[in-house]
């Protein structure tokens, strides 16, 4: 219990500083970085980041890792955008893409259970097949035009002194309140860093690890779809093309969050925090102007590398026997 | 250890030769171009000595999955992976072209080239054997990083350079054997590993680090040392076929060279023969392997399936024959036929 509590926290803590720190250092350096509203803006923006993260979070808890999150979103996109073109309502067509994406992921999960296969193999090849999948359905970008995407763009919004909170905001935060629950309140959260934690422990403790596989890749699956829903309906298009390399923006958030590759540990809070702080490194580096914008896939990797090296740290710190090298 | 033939390669092979037969019935149709007509699958055309068809096709094309394949074998077999074998691509080709334009002779540009791609190996190999990385997670870094390296380099332009000894890597036809120089340059690294492996203790010494890490550090092997080599070698394999995937267009394009060839260069390596789980390796498997990544890639054009497209129909094959050759399955099969 120990191990699973304080882990997590010393990792968040570090997280919720860096966050402070880039959003000092973008005060000072610029005058309306740090205002309500262009925070709000960076909420909304990293909005399909976050919930997509939020869904690997419990895939890496579990050992396991997702790599089809990029394509899984282009995919949804496109296939809202093109049912939408067939004359669906584009809630429909969300419900459609949503349902597709929780199945996809339960079967994901199942190959995983039944054949004991690596998840980073199983997930690559869904990350080819959902890209070429893409491309099927539509070669080119598609736009979303219903009067429904007006009303969307004015109506389903908050407003907070003057500053406009659009839904997608919302969902995000709600989504990694919703998962934050579930982890922690849940028998289902249990199972999951249990069997992150050992697969045969959690096996010999009565856990079916099947079952909780395949509510995991599902859970993933599910978020993936959500937040090409929350792409789609932003962007107002589906582009086969997108989101290219969501999928390690997503790992370096869980991962800047705290929770550990290895599986068994981690937190959905400091998932959230991961995303708003790659959000803050691209909105620097938009700030600064004439800096190449393929410094913040540069950045985000040297992130990565720096937190993985941090849990490797603090588990040596821990004593040899909470982290086995190999 | 007396070495044992394991044909591996004969699965790939089997393929390959499936996937003919299948292009070839399917030429024969009624209206089809017929079973060596221009446009049929086997159709060889010779112009000046120099032939060319889809089958020609597939040995140009595919050695870039050859070498990737090759390089990425030693990895596979002492239990690793490389993902970042499309962005080493992509950066080999950016520092090429970058010199080349900047008037510095082949020789130089080449090797620089082949440097960065060593160098970006040898972090991963760092990464993993040094500090102790899942190697898919330390290869994920720069397989993401690396292609914003790429565009730094480049200064996220395409760079078209016009340097006859730079094309002649991807574009050439040598007078004494008129294949593609790509197709030869992967069979002979196909034979000089293989000679390496096979001929000195490498072999024995990578299939024990891949078969039993603790045992193998126990009698004295340096397992560390050995695996950042493996990927110093893939990163090598990596930058070479990224000067074939330039030379080919004449140009380094940092956003799209290398694109998705990491798994095409893991199946070529599994369905080779070197299990994912370390400890055996066979690099003609993995070679052959490559090529048949690239007949079934050539069916599918030719079958007019576009280039955005193809990878679904893969993807699939990929799953089936990873499926199929998952140990799990295997000790489902084995428990049948007992029965």
């Amino acid at each position: 219990m120990n191990r699973r509590f304080r882990r997590p926290q010393a990792s968040t803590t570090v997280a919720a500083g860096i966050l402070v720190l880039l959003i000092g250092l973008g005060a000072i350096r610029f005058e309306h970085f740090a205002s309500f509203g262009n925070l709000a803006n960076l909420v909304g923006d990293y909005a399909f980041v976050g919930v997509a993260a939020v869904g690997a979070t419990f895939v890496i808890l579990s050992g396991g890792v997702d790599l089809s999150v990029g394509s899984l979103v282009a995919f949804t996109a496109v296939a809202i955008a093109v049912l939408v073109d067939h004359g669906w309502h584009p809630l429909a067509a969300a419900t459609a893409a949503f349902g597709f994406g929780t199945l996809a992921g339960a079967v994901i999960g199942m190959l995983v259970w039944w054949f004991d296969l690596p998840p980073f193999l199983m997930t690559l090849i869904a990350m080819f097949a959902f890209r070429a999948g893409g491309f099927l359905l539509s070669s080119q970008a598609t736009p979303i035009m219903h009067p429904f995407m007006a009303q969307l763009s004015s109506g389903y919004q908050v407003s907070v002194g003057g500053t406009i909170i659009p839904a997608r905001s919302l969902i995000f935060l709600a989504f990694a309140g919703a998962g934050a629950l579930t982890l922690a309140r849940t028998r289902f959260g249990r199972q999951v860093c249990a069997v992150g934690g050992s697969r045969r422990s959690a096996a010999v403790m009565g856990v079916g690890v099947g079952p909780t596989l395949v509510g995991i890749y599902s859970l993933a699956g599910a978020a993936s779809a959500l937040a090409g829903v929350v792409f789609a309906f932003g962007k107002q298009a589906g582009d086969p093309t997108a989101a290219g390399g969501l999928e390690l923006t997503v790992i370096a958030a869980v991962v800047i969050g705290g929770t550990l590759l290895s599986g068994g540990v981690g937190s959905v809070l400091g998932t959230g925090l991961g995303v708003l702080i790659l959000g803050a490194i691209r909105l620097l580096i938009d700030f600064q102007g004439d800096l190449n914008p393929a410094w913040t896939s540069i950045a985000t990797g040297l992130l990565l590398l720096g937190f993985v090296l941090l849990q490797k740290l603090l588990g040596r710190l821990r004593g040899p026997a909470a982290s086995p090298s190999t | 250890m007396t070495p044992r033939f394991r044909p591996r390669a004969a699965w790939p092979a089997l393929g390959i030769a499936a996937l003919i037969v299948f292009n070839a019935a399917s030429d024969l149709r009624t209206g089809g171009p017929g079973l060596i007509g221009p446009g049929a699958f086997l159709h060889l055309a010779i112009r000046d000595g120099i032939p060319s068809g889809p089958l020609i096709d597939v040995l140009n094309y595919g050695a870039t999955f050859m070498i990737l394949a090759i390089g990425m074998t030693p990895v596979v077999a002492t239990r690793g992976i490389d993902l970042s074998v499309g962005s080493i691509m992509a950066i080999a080709a950016a520092v090429a072209a970058v010199l080349s334009v900047g008037g510095q002779p082949p020789p130089v540009s080449i090797a620089a080239a082949l440097g960065a791609a060593v160098v970006c190996g040898l972090w991963n190999g760092a990464m993993v054997s040094g500090i102790g990385l899942q190697p898919f997670v330390a290869t994920l870094v720069l397989m993401v990083a690396g292609r914003g390296i790429a565009q730094l380099i480049t200064d996220s332009q395409i760079i078209t350079f016009h340097d006859p000894a730079l094309e002649y890597i991807g574009l050439g036809r040598p007078r004494w054997l008129p294949l593609p120089f790509p197709f030869l340059i992967a069979v002979g690294l196909v034979g000089v590993t293989a000679l390496l492996v096979r001929k000195t203790a490498l072999g024995l010494l990578l299939e024990a680090v891949g078969g039993n890490p603790p045992a193998a550090q126990l009698a004295g092997v340096r397992s560390r040392r050995i695996i950042a080599l493996t990927y110093g070698f893939s990163g090598l394999c990596a930058g070479i076929a990224g000067l074939i995937a330039a030379a080919n267009i004449k140009a380094a394009d940092p956003f799209n060279a290398g694109r998705n060839l990491e798994l095409a260069a893991i199946f070529a390596v599994v369905v080779g023969g070197t299990p994912l789980t370390g400890g055996r390796m066979s690099l003609a498997g993995a070679a052959v392997g490559g090529l048949l990544m690239q007949t079934l890639t050539t069916t599918m054009y030719a079958r007019n399936v576009g280039a955005d497209t193809a990878p679904l129909p893969e993807a699939l094959v990929i799953l089936v024959v990873a499926l199929v050759g998952a140990p799990r399955a295997a000790a489902w099969a084995r428990q049948r036929w007992a029965r």
